[in-house]
């Protein structure tokens, strides 16, 4: 079984963002990008189920500029054994990169398709639903565990409620929760031996035609600020203040 | 101006988020709601439904395959009654209304909004990104408008003693065979839901250990709130994961948070930032959780928590 892997080139999870000043989006400029945490916990459950002897190879594609190349590299350090970029210069949306990837799928042919759940700077949690959905396969969303018996998948998820466990047909999608493992490290042997890993690189807009985007941007704002408060010396204080000056307790 | 709202619910009880997205199906300006309530059994959700003040139908789809809201199944029916005559699909940003909801525009072409939290005109929104720390406004073309609407930015829908909406029955019946559903493992409903509380006292990796929680649940008893958790907590095994707070956990709005032991990571603000009080307890003075809480208290907490139960 081949699994694909869906991978995004994000800012760092550790980086403060700022809107620019012309309020079109967020200043990027020398800002440090990594892979979205949750493509990197994808990356990692793929590579286990190789190890347990589950998958024979494990794909990664990435949509975007060529410098996503770099976070392919880097999930094939982990130990991928082959990437593909769909290159474009311009933002795909959710929908156009849902339909790159059912590409790929049709391409490939994998058993199994692992997305992170969201990326955490459009933080929009749809593309793998979306890509279930044109491809007409099965979908086990936020997974926290996954395990697959006698051809099915079967998947935990976090649900708002706790925990539920469904079976799923093969071939899915999972999309990842953050409990669903500890990604590895990269060790520099495996990044310099990832440095000689095939990487194909396709036109975007040669495998599906480029169409306007339905859902634009007009401007981002920073959040409201909340003004800063005070530090109180004691509970006493504390309870007086909660009840008398907030008076959210009575 | 036809909307259809994705009812959330357990074939029971309707989900408290449900009355929030009809809040904003309203602000949309809005006369004909329509509230789907697909699941099995679920006559006791319908007669719910059908007292919310601004519904006009409650369409009831009961069907086995219905039962555990499995989105390859949910999603074509939505489809279906969505392509007839309707301008907007809105579904609480809850993890049900996320799963099935993009998938269901999937399959009519468009292209889903995740996660509203004001309305600004039938077409455009905004939404928070990266983690909360910018608003982008949205503008859409599709011709359906397909969103999740985040229940923290929505006041609840009023309801009425009388039937205020008509009842019909929708017989469309999608059994895609692709998932079943094994089992689940519910948290205990024993405390105010965490998304709607009006007071939450959250728990990090201060606390130190699960039993430890005893301390945050005691006052919770006194304040009738709910119990949350940072990821940290939440990873180290000390509570369940419904628990957890923030940009990748559930956002909560309360009138008052507390939190105890947490240093106050972006990840977690994006989930409480919308509190209307913040209360910060934690040792390290310096924790960027003091700046955004209006009331701080550097200290100890396994003094402090005693010490507020006992003078609440
Ligand atoms: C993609 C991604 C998504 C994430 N999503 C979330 C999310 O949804 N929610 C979330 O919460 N986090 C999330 N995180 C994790 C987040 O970055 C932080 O790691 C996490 O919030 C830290 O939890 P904490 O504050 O409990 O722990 P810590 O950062 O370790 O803080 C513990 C605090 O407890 C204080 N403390 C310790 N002992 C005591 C004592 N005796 N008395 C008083 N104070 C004490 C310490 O001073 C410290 O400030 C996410 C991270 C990533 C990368």
């Amino acid at each position: 079984m081949k699994i694909l892997v869906a991978v995004k080139r994000v800012v760092d999870y550790n980086v403060k963002v700022r809107v620019n000043a012309d309020n079109s989006g967020i200043d990027l400029a020398n800002t440090k990008m990594s892979i979205n945490p949750f493509c990197e916990i994808a990356v990692e459950e793929a590579l286990r189920l190789k190890e347990k002897g589950l998958a024979d190879e494990v794909i990664v594609v990435s949509i975007g500029s060529r410098k996503c190349e770099e976070q392919l590299r880097y999930a094939m350090a982990l130990g991928a054994d082959r990437g593909i970029l769909l290159e474009t210069d311009s933002t795909p949306s959710s929908l156009y990169c849902a339909k790159l990837l059912s590409k790929m799928v049709e391409k490939e042919n994998p058993g199994l398709i692992i997305l992170g759940k969201q990326s955490i700077d459009s933080d929009n949690n749809q593309t793998g639903q979306i890509l279930a959905g044109l491809c007409g396969i099965a979908q086990g969303t936020f997974a926290s565990e996954l395990t697959i018996e006698g051809g099915q998948a079967i998947v935990t998820r976090e649900v708002d409620s706790g925990l539920q466990t469904l079976s799923l047909t093969l071939p899915a999608v999972i999309t990842t929760d953050l409990r669903l493992n500890e990604p590895r490290y990269a060790k520099l042997p495996q990044i310099m031996k990832a440095k000689k890993k095939p990487l194909e690189t396709l036109s975007a807009e040669t495998l599906v035609a480029p169409f306007a985007p339905q859902v634009t941007t007009q401007r981002v704002d920073a959040p409201t600020q909340r003004k800063a408060g005070s530090k109180v010396a004691n509970v006493e204080e504390l309870i007086n203040k909660l009840k008398n000056e907030a008076k959210v307790i009575s | 101006m036809n909307i259809l709202v994705i009812a959330e619910h357990n074939n029971q009880q309707l989900s408290s988020a449900t009355y929030n997205t009809i809040t904003a199906a309203l602000q949309l300006g809005s006369t004909d709601i329509h509230l789907l309530v697909a699941g099995h059994e679920c006559a006791p959700v319908a007669q719910q439904a059908v007292k919310i003040n601004g519904v006009s139908t409650v369409l009831v789809a009961d069907f086995s395959a219905y039962q555990h809201f499995l989105a390859e199944n949910i999603a074509p029916l939505i489809r279906d009654i969505a392509q007839t005559h309707y301008s907007h699909i809105l579904a609480p940003a809850s993890t049900n209304g996320k799963d099935v909801l993009p998938r269901a525009a999937a399959l009519l072409d468009i292209e889903p909004i995740s996660e509203i939290t004001s309305i600004i005109s039938a077409n455009t929104f905004t939404r928070p990104i990266y983690a909360g720390n910018a608003i982008a406004t949205v503008t859409t073309n599709a011709p359906i408008i397909a969103m999740t609407v985040r229940g923290t930015a929505f006041d609840s829908a009023l309801t009425s003693e009388e039937n205020v909406a008509t009842i019909e029955t929708i017989s469309i019946q999608h059994d895609k065979q692709l998932s079943s559903f094994v089992n689940e493992a519910l948290s205990l409903a024993d405390r105010p839901d965490l998304g709607s509380a009006k007071v939450v006292i959250s728990g990090g990796r201060g606390m130190q250990n699960g039993e430890n929680f005893a301390l945050l649940e005691k006052i919770a008893d006194k304040l009738d709130a709910a119990i949350g958790a940072s990821r940290a907590a939440v990873d180290a095994g000390y509570v369940a994961n419904d628990l957890q707070v923030g940009q990748t956990g559930k956002i909560v709005a309360p009138d008052l948070y507390i939190a105890v032991g947490i240093s106050g990571a972006i990840q977690h603000l994006a989930g409480m930032k919308d509190s209307k009080i913040i209360v910060a307890i934690n040792k390290d003075e310096e924790a960027p959780i003091f700046q955004i809480a209006d009331y701080g208290l550097v200290g100890d907490l396994f003094e402090i928590l005693p010490e507020i139960e006992q003078r609440l």
